[in-house]
């Protein structure tokens, strides 16, 4: 091939994907939820002593994973892999979940499934010592980079009080699914941090958040893309020195995984088993007013599973 | 024939071991085996010097190697393990392949400018300061050109080709980030790039024999190595072939005679002879030995630079460990940030230590996973010039990381296992409240301490449910997450630099009470 022409397909090629994206981003944000049906439950809490057993229980309550994914649908896994920190420190999602997820996925006939983070250590190093970048690939899902801002694309979220706009992870933009995998954890500054603060992952700069009023942050970005699927991963829980951990001593069993698609009332079940009220959480107090979701639990109709 | 085939050899080799060289310096995925960082830097003369007579150990002894290898062989070191030295040979390469101009012509020594550098280098390194040998060790200079200037378009090359086939849906090429490239190192590196092809393409091997002084050390045990390059005087009729293909311009052909203490020994004299009047054979015992100017000159400088070299011992340990702490007084920074000491990387001891042995290689600045470490101008003064410290505007360091300490080859950086590394202070936080979120905004913020690895940086109890930002500096470690995270301008949280580091404490471990149930709380 000559020079001249590789440059001409290069430019070619680009200007393809890049309308490609442009126009993707229009009717994927028309076609709202794929899932029509309604949920059987609002929430499914499982209690088990193996997070991909437990997985397997809990989404078969809620109709199996073919109830939130279509045939032939891309589905974006979004976990939490801040930290370079081995699974023990339990400061990012559980990796076998994660590929319990990309699996089912799968099996429910997913084209194609993306994980990635937009991690607060090296982030190479997170996504290999999490143990999550080779466990989901081992179940054939394709680990995207989000560590340059070229792959975050600007959007505007009219409803946010604070966040009105916001770099997102093309991802988000474009596959039809979205499944949100936070790992409970206590945290620093906002307190504890579950699957509404997960979502500061997708955005290039968080800097921004931390100085516009945090929990108004993380709850306005909910109204840009709610996920699909949230599936709290509270089996090992950091009690202290979150979000990072300083030692696996900052860490306890609590057996424990939560399934929802209301990003508040999943929020709100994973406060209480931390041991706090969800009232003490300004942005799961906000998210509720703002009528994001449900914080009520004795409201929902909850599925409790015993392994 | 066995003449052609030493310079096949050492072409081979060099080549080998300018790629080794490239790839240690290009390694985009910050990923590479130290072990094989250590072979490429060993054999480099002026790290392993400043290494070993700063008593760092045998594992700096490299030099050694290549000093031995010199009395044997002259300066096989300028043609087969130094970087731009064979930078240099490849660029000579093309040029007589791709222009008209195919020969070179013997050039008399610059004597009083090579010597004169080389022992004002020797005797500022022995009065403890690495500055000349870092602006003049070829190697180093190597690094700096590769990491400033080599890498960042290798890295540019590498996010267009992933941002091309991400489009395609593949996602198996990562992009590289580069945070930063700081423009007085970059300068540097551009003007000293330039300024070597055109000395090169003009005067081929001139900068190995004017100016570095690795070369100029060198020359003098090639001056009496046991092989070199001789002219078969029977043989020989002054028809300069020789001359003609000597890069390093050393062969007079009218005297029949070859300065030793410039042959970079590259053999490309052996073959172009036609009367095979040029040898490369064991020296013989002859009455008469030469005795050119540079050859005299060359052994008197040589005792001249003994007796510098062991007077300055002393000076040595005097000032490299002297251990002058200037701490700062109790009273807080004022708003904005004024900082009273850089912060030098974990390893480096106290930044004397590391202002005197680093030659601004930048093998850390390349290697460093998370780009904290990049080169200064004149963050610790004159002394510290272009080197590396931890630049926590661009990034923070890794707190499982050891990385620099493991490359670094002069020693400047010391090795720490990763517990060591952990409890070492290269700095401590600084919480200016006046500046913080939490009290400018009343809104919650805590960037800094949840980037905190040991906890230092703790949120604590303010007014209305608020948390601000304490620091406990005996648990600090200086590693800058909290001044990298935090989203003020100017920083609310800062790290002033210990001159000499310390000893940070461990984070106390408590157990948690086990919570034990078997209910849902809900």
């Amino acid at each position: 091939m000559k020079r001249r022409d590789f440059l001409k397909k290069g430019a070619g090629a680009s200007f393809i994907a890049g309308s490609s994206l442009l126009f993707g981003n229009l009717t994927k944000a028309n076609a709202s939820n794929p899932q029509d049906k309604k949920d059987l439950y609002d929430l499914v809490a499982i209690k088990g002593d193996d997070p991909v057993k437990m997985f397997d229980e809990g989404i078969k309550a809620l109709g199996g994973m073919s109830h939130y994914v279509k045939e032939g649908q891309t589905v974006v896994v979004k976990p939490n892999i801040g930290w370079d920190a081995t699974p023990a420190r339990a400061a990012n999602t559980n990796p076998d979940l994660v590929k319990r997820i990309v699996e089912h996925c799968f099996e429910a006939g997913a084209s194609d499934v993306y994980v990635f983070d937009n991690t607060c250590n090296n982030w190479n190093k997170c996504y290999i010592n999490s143990g999550i970048e080779s466990a989901v690939k081992e179940a054939g899902a394709k680990v995207v980079p989000g560590n340059d801002e070229s792959y975050y694309k600007p959007v505007s979220i009219p409803k946010g009080k604070s966040l009105k706009e916001a770099k997102v992870h093309e991802l988000i933009l474009n596959a039809d699914v979205f499944i949100n995998v936070p790992v409970l954890k206590h945290h620093s500054s906002a307190k504890i941090t579950i699957a509404m603060k997960n979502l500061m992952g997708v955005v290039w700069d968080r800097r921004y958040w931390h100085s516009n009023d945090l929990h108004q942050c993380i709850a306005d970005y909910v109204y840009h893309r709610k996920p699909d699927l949230n599936i709290v991963d509270a089996y090992r829980v950091m009690k202290r020195n979150g979000p990072r951990g300083v030692s696996d001593e900052d860490v306890v069993q609590l057996n424990t995984q939560l399934i929802s698609s209301d990003i508040v009332a999943i929020d709100a079940a994973a406060t209480k088993v931390f041991g706090l009220e969800p009232e003490d959480i300004p942005y799961i107090q906000i998210a509720h007013d703002m009528k994001l979701g449900n914080k009520n639990l004795d409201e929902l109709n909850i599925k409790r599973i015993k392994i | 024939m066995l003449f052609k085939i030493l310079k096949t050899l050492r072409v081979s080799l060099a080549i080998v071991f300018l790629a080794l060289s490239f790839i240690i310096f290009l390694d985009i995925s910050s990923n590479l085996s130290t072990l094989l960082i250590g072979y490429v830097t060993y054999t480099q003369f002026v790290p392993s010097l400043i290494g070993f007579i700063n008593s760092i150990g045998w594992a700096f002894a490299g030099f050694i190697l290549i000093l031995i290898l010199t009395f044997l062989f002259g300066r096989i070191y300028c043609s087969f393990f130094c970087p731009l030295g064979i930078l240099q040979d490849v660029l000579i390469f093309f040029q007589r392949k791709f222009s008209r101009k195919k020969t070179f012509k013997y050039r008399k020594p610059e004597n009083i400018v090579r010597y004169g550098i080389l022992i004002l280098s020797l005797v500022v390194l022995f009065g403890g300061s690495a500055i000349i040998f870092s602006f003049l060790d070829p190697y180093s200079l190597f690094g700096k050109i590769n990491t400033m200037l080599f890498k960042p378009v290798l890295a540019l090359g590498n996010n267009l080709l992933s941002r091309i086939l991400s489009s395609f849906d593949i996602y198996s090429l990562y992009p590289v980030e580069i945070r930063t490239i700081k423009i007085p190192a970059f300068i540097f590196s551009l003007v000293f790039f330039i300024f070597l092809v055109w000395l090169t393409l003009k005067f081929s091997r001139l900068y190995c024999n004017l100016i570095c002084p690795v070369g100029t050390l060198l020359g003098i045990p090639s001056a009496i190595s046991l092989f070199r390059i001789s002219l078969d005087k029977n043989q020989c009729t002054n028809c300069g072939l020789c001359s003609a293909v000597c890069k390093a311009g050393c062969i007079d052909v009218l005297n029949k005679k070859v300065d030793h203490t410039r042959c970079v020994v590259c053999f490309n004299c052996l073959s172009s002879c036609l009367q095979n009047g040029v040898r490369y054979s064991i020296r013989k015992k002859q009455k008469t030995f030469p005795r050119a100017d540079s050859d005299g000159n060359g052994r008197r400088k040589f005792l001249g630079i003994s007796a510098a070299l062991l007077s300055s011992f002393f000076l040595v340990d005097n000032t490299l460990f002297a251990q002058r702490r200037r701490r700062q007084g109790q009273n807080k920074p004022p708003v904005p940030v004024n900082r009273q000491h850089p912060t030098a990387p974990p390893g480096s001891v106290n930044i004397n230590h590391f202002n005197n042995l680093c030659t601004s290689c930048y093998l850390c600045v390349s290697a460093c996973p998370t780009q904290v470490l990049q080169p200064s101008l004149l963050t610790y003064g004159l002394n510290g010039i272009l080197q590396p410290h931890m630049d926590y505007k661009t990034s923070f360091c890794n707190f499982d990381c050891t990385r620099c300490g493991e490359v670094c080859p002069t020693g400047a950086i010391l090795p720490l296992s990763i517990e060591e590394k952990k409890i070492t202070q290269i700095g401590i936080a600084k919480f200016i409240q006046r500046n913080c979120i939490v009290i400018t905004d009343g809104t919650d913020c805590g960037a800094c301490s949840e980037h905190c690895p040991t906890k230092a940086v703790d949120m604590r109890p303010h007014k209305n449910g608020l948390l601000l930002p304490h620091v406990t500096e005996e648990l600090c470690v200086g590693c800058g997450a909290c001044e990298y995270a935090c989203p003020t301008d100017p920083k609310s949280i800062y790290v002033e630099g210990n001159p000499v580091h310390e000893k940070a404490e461990k984070p106390v471990v408590e157990e948690i009470k086990a919570e034990s149930s078997d209910d849902f709380p809900f």
